[in-house]
């Protein structure tokens, strides 16, 4: 009723206000709009363009239908394989990176003494550049003459030839990210501080072992933030482009240079993800409409995962209010 | 306060045998959990202490198995620096970092200011596309991008295809700042506007002041991001080693110096340590920053 009388009422003024308002908005948004625009609407219309056609980069482009999508699914000898290992990443590092953010994240808000010593400690790995951190593992995993088969084999244990065998390239990656936990450990950390007090004393007094408590009190509390975690690391897994790549090409003793051809995937291509892909076809190959096809591929299992994150009802960012 | 007063009474009375065997549980819980975190401490400290260690070895030394210097070889560092090419390398990275985190900041306020304090239709919208462009791979555009930078515009072996995008806002910065904003209350706005600034002057005299914070996160954030990139300049910078950054450099000098463990330590101690120094001067902004994006959605 009330709403009726004001419409009817509206001031003249009004409706240039509101466009002077739209207009401010639009003002406001426009870097981001225009980028969009130039850096995401129209690569990604020209992305899809390209999987149709046969491009090298120097002759016009030419109509290929869908013998990119053929090639790329049933000749492209790494595909599979490269799907393959960004699963076994999917699956296997997010959940024990996960876990292991988990349990520091719990250990560092137990720990009484040193509190801020020990907190930076286990932050800082998180900040090593990619590059600079795949360079020291390669080092320091390095089967000849790396310190960690060093002490390995002084205790006895028989040393893995880390980023130089198949079967331990990708538990080698994972070492990696485990150390670089720390981002986790720190919205871990501010999610347990959270979780009231009162709930662990009427847990406590109700007889609940350590177990208990954590499955029946923390866990509820905390599941939002794991399923961030478990989330944005799925998205990260999917997009893990320079350790692997950077390992791949040192343990192999590639010398590298502008334009010099490597063996994806070094060794047997089992460091070799889904990003790669886009790299060794379009400017190894020079095959850029395959290479579209693998970003498609890419771009369609990255937006999946992020639907998960921002679903209307329990998704995890809310554009709120 | 009567409360605070009246519990010493019972604290008082002699330790019981009950009370002795809690207080000695309580004693070897911490020696468990400060144990476990001098063991975890080792695994996040020992590579940063083997890598310093090796960088400091003499050649042939650094192919041995020798974990601790003989002598400690101080000039491998300027060795290093030496190296034909690394001081363009840093000379490139700050300008990429610098230039793009200034260009970055500028672009993405306004837009994160819109985002978490004018209410628009599609706003909602704008802030998923937002998001989406967060968790987009840069992969999935780099063949378009590619051509119409190289073979459109010309400006390949250049650092300008990776800085110039970085005016148009940038999806993470603009996110965490528009979650920092919406910590500021409403009422500064309100009250700005009725003391009759416009938006714009609401915006740089009244919320800048407040978001200082917020904007030092995204500025260190798009700092390292450039500092650590490492796609970018593979894709635009390859065939120019004059205009390579030190996260590309450094992979292609362990490729010059292939046996030189000793060197190529050393060089990654050169690209680790300002990321680390920084660190030290605001560690605050990054804990916050890295809090803002996960915990307060």
């Amino acid at each position: 009723m009330a709403i009726h009388t004001l419409r009817a009422k509206r001031p003249p003024g009004l409706a240039a206000k509101q466009r002077r308002q739209a207009l401010r908005t639009l003002a406001f948004l426009s870097p981001w709009l225009i980028g969009f625009a130039v850096f995401f609407a129209y690569p990604m219309i020209s992305t899809v363009y390209f999987s149709f056609m046969h491009y090298d980069g120097f002759k016009p482009p030419t109509w290929a239908g869908t013998k990119n999508w053929t090639y790329v699914f049933e000749h492209y000898p790494f595909f599979w394989p490269a799907l393959r290992n960004t699963l076994w990443l999917v699956l296997i590092m997010v959940t024990l990176r996960v876990l292991f953010g988990l349990g520091i994240g719990m250990l560092i808000t137990k720990i009484k003494t040193g509190t801020g010593i020990f907190r930076t400690l286990f932050y800082l790995p998180y900040l090593a550049p990619p590059v600079a951190a795949t360079m020291a593992f390669a080092f320091l995993l390095n089967p000849g003459t790396g310190p960690v088969n060093s002490m390995l084999e002084k205790i006895g244990i028989p040393a893995p030839g880390w980023f130089n065998d198949p079967n331990w390239s990708k538990p080698a990656l994972t070492l990696m990210f485990l150390w670089g936990v720390g981002d986790l450990m720190v919205i871990f950390m501010a999610a347990l501080l959270d979780v009231p007090k009162e709930q662990y004393e009427a847990a406590e007094l109700d007889g609940a072992s350590a177990w208990q408590r954590f499955r029946f009190v923390t866990l509820p509390n905390i599941s939002p933030i794991i399923m961030f975690a478990v989330v944005t690391g799925v998205i990260a897994a999917m997009q893990c482009y320079t350790q692997p790549l950077v390992a791949g090409k040192v343990a192999s003793g590639v010398i590298q240079g502008a334009g010099t051809m490597f063996e994806p995937g070094y060794p047997e291509h089992s460091t070799l993800t889904l990003p790669q892909l886009v790299y060794n076809l379009g400017f190894q190959r020079f095959d850029y409409g395959s290479a579209c096809v693998v970003a498609l591929v890419l771009f369609a299992l990255s937006m999946a995962f992020t639907a998960l994150l921002m679903r209307r009802r329990g998704g995890l960012i809310q554009a709120g209010d | 306060m009567t409360q605070v007063l009246d519990r010493p009474v019972e604290l008082k009375v002699p330790a019981s045998p009950a009370a002795r065997t809690a207080r000695r549980k309580a004693f070897l819980e911490w020696v468990a959990v400060h144990s476990l975190g001098v063991a975890a401490a080792l695994f996040f400290a020992l590579p940063f202490v083997f890598v310093f260690l090796t960088s400091l070895m003499s050649d042939s030394q650094a192919l041995s198995r020798d974990l601790i210097p003989h002598t400690w070889e101080w000039a491998n560092y300027r060795k290093v620096f030496d190296t034909p090419g690394f001081l363009t390398w840093w000379k490139n990275t700050l300008i990429y970092a610098g230039l793009g985190t200034l260009l970055t900041v500028v672009s993405s306020v306004p837009v994160a200011y819109a985002l978490a304090k004018f209410r628009f239709r599609g706003r909602n919208l704008t802030l998923m596309l937002v998001i989406s462009m967060m968790m987009l791979p840069p992969q999935v555009v780099v063949i378009p991008m590619y051509l119409f930078w190289a073979k459109q515009l010309d400006l390949s072996g250049t650092l300008w295809p990776m800085i110039i995008p970085l005016a148009f806002g940038d999806a993470f910065s603009i996110f965490l700042l528009r979650q920092f904003l919406m910590t500021i209350p409403n009422e500064y706005v309100d009250a700005a506007k009725v003391d009759g600034c416009g938006d714009l002057r609401t915006l740089l005299r009244v919320i800048l002041p407040m978001a200082k914070p917020g904007i030092a996160a995204i500025a260190l954030f798009q700092f390292f991001n450039a500092w650590n990139d490492y796609f970018g300049p593979q894709i635009y910078a390859s065939e120019n080693p004059g205009a390579w950054t030190l996260s590309y450099g450094l992979e292609s000098f362990k490729g010059a110096h292939h046996t030189d463990w000793n060197l190529t330590m050393a060089a990654t101690v050169l690209v680790l340590a300002p990321v680390l120094l920084v660190f030290f001067f605001a560690q605050k902004a990054f804990v916050e920053g890295v809090t803002l994006t996960g915990v307060k959605g």
